[in-house]
């Protein structure tokens, strides 16, 4: 008898075995194509960009208003009291501020001697919301509503709060997921400020719910770097753009091997409260034909 | 007649993939307890699974595994295969389910993510290195499990009577069809 039964001689039905055997041969395929080009991505993050992201536009600015009037209602009575507090400090930033700008016309004379200008120039940004958070519990990204349509691509750095949150690891016309630095899969090659020493920093899900991130093969060995030291992207990182924040040293350890060193550091990001992100829409410079992706 | 009762069926269950996806996404994100969010993938797949039988419990979850894929996965694929499976088990369940007993798809929905949870950490975590298993079990797979749960008791109902009206069109347009 043959397997694709006749049902009543009118309809043709296949049966759930093979359904699932095709299915299966279909993902598997789908996910060999997708390991390593992106062929698959572009119709059909077209299509759920249509379908979905309005939705998801939608309840985030409901959700968003809620929680803001929420918030004012409790918020209102610590507001009182933090106005008076603010109301002191403004006076001594004020102080600190003419201090400051006195200091900023002497660094701006030193660089303009060093001509590093064009190094730490400005680079363009946009401003995105985000829409919606990872639906599992194993990774941490999150999609925002800005995408091709805005000028954004892929590995284009994601920044908050001054610290750098992640990269664009995929886009659709109106939306983008972002895949954070505390991410399980992700990891960055970052540097020391005060000495250059390069080091990698990979997300962890288990040191994420302490809210420290694990770097590891520092190699130190002046003993320089200390607990405190500012963690910026190094120069020799083939997605993040040089010199953005990434944490603080928080705690420094030796390894075993006597020759590199690993630890955790906190990041500057807030990644539970996170909102708004600004978006670079520099990119790193590719070294053509140098294709590796390193991640 | 009959076309058109499984026409409404299909467009009723993709607009409730949608919405739960939508919903998980989103709302429950802002509801997560500890860092955790339940996973309404698993209630929608397993419970149409075991409602209606596996073909229609491995296409649903073939469907909601590939929206997560779509905007959460490294690659296509890994999520609609690993639903799919979830679905296609619990439709082999649907011969012994009633409406009327509430503890078979407690069970089989508890059963389902946790082992989706236990598929994920071997897959994603356990083959690069990360042998904490303890920790992961604790921390992610079970609270989640649990909070499926609590959320199972509150959505199951409504999914259950969607079904129920769903096939009462069916049998009506079934039935004058005969006469």
């Amino acid at each position: 008898m043959s397997p694709v039964v006749k049902r009543k001689g009118e309809r043709f039905t296949l049966p759930s075995k093979y359904l699932l055997f095709i299915l299966t041969i279909l993902c598997t395929i789908m996910m060999l194509v997708t390991f390593g080009t992106n062929v698959f991505n572009r119709p059909f993050n077209r299509v759920v960009g249509y379908v979905i992201v309005p939705f998801e536009q939608g309840i985030a600015k409901a959700g968003e208003w809620l929680a803001n009037r929420s918030d004012e209602l409790v918020q209102i009575r610590t507001l009182l009291a933090e106005n008076s507090a603010l109301k002191e400090q403004v006076a001594s930033l004020t102080e600190e501020n003419t201090l400051l700008q006195q200091d900023k016309y002497e660094l701006n004379e030193l660089r303009g001697l060093l001509e590093l200008d064009e190094e730490y120039g400005d680079y363009n940004k946009i401003g995105a919301r985000i829409i919606s958070r990872d639906s599992g519990n194993w990774y941490s990204s999150f999609v925002i509503d800005k995408g091709s349509n805005d000028g954004l691509a892929d590995d284009m750095n994601v920044i908050a709060g001054g610290g750098l949150v992640g990269r664009i690891t995929s886009v659709g016309p109106n939306w983008s997921r972002v895949t954070s630095i505390i991410s399980d899969n992700s990891n960055v090659s970052g540097m020391t400020l005060a000495t250059g020493d390069n080091l990698i920093v990979s997300g962890d899900l288990q040191m994420m719910a302490q809210g420290v991130i694990p770097f590891s093969k520092l190699v130190d060995s002046q003993d320089a770097v200390a607990e405190g030291d500012k963690v910026v992207t190094s120069d020799i990182s083939d997605k993040y753009l040089p010199n953005i924040l990434i944490g603080y040293i928080s705690t420094i350890n030796k390894d075993t091997n006597n020759l590199t060193k690993s630890g955790y550091l906190t990041p500057v990001v807030d990644f539970e409260h996170l909102s708004e992100v600004l978006v670079i829409t520099d990119k790193k410079q590719q070294v053509p034909g140098g294709g590796a992706d390193g991640e | 007649m009959e076309n058109n009762s499984s026409f409404l069926r299909k467009i009723v269950v993709v607009l409730l993939i949608l919405l739960f996806f939508v919903l998980q996404c989103s709302v429950f994100n802002s509801l997560a307890m500890g860092g955790i969010i339940p996973n309404l993938m698993i209630i929608l797949t397993s419970s149409f699974g075991f409602m209606r039988g596996e073909k229609e419990g491995l296409l649903i979850g073939f469907s909601c595994g590939l929206l997560c894929d779509i905007f959460f996965g490294s690659f296509l694929g890994f999520y609609a295969m690993v639903m799919m499976y979830i679905g296609f088990v619990n439709g082999k369940f649907s011969r012994i389910f009633y409406p009327e007993d509430i503890k078979l798809p407690l069970a089989l929905i508890i059963v389902s993510d946790i082992s989706y949870g236990l598929i994920c950490y071997i897959l994603m975590f356990l083959l690069r290195g990360r042998f904490h298993f303890p920790y992961y079990f604790t921390s992610v797979i079970l609270p989640e499990a649990l909070y499926t749960i609590v959320v199972t008791i509150i959505l199951y109902p409504l999914i259950l009577k969607i079904n129920q009206k769903l096939e009462e069109k069916e049998k009506r347009s079934a039935q004058k069809f005969v006469s």
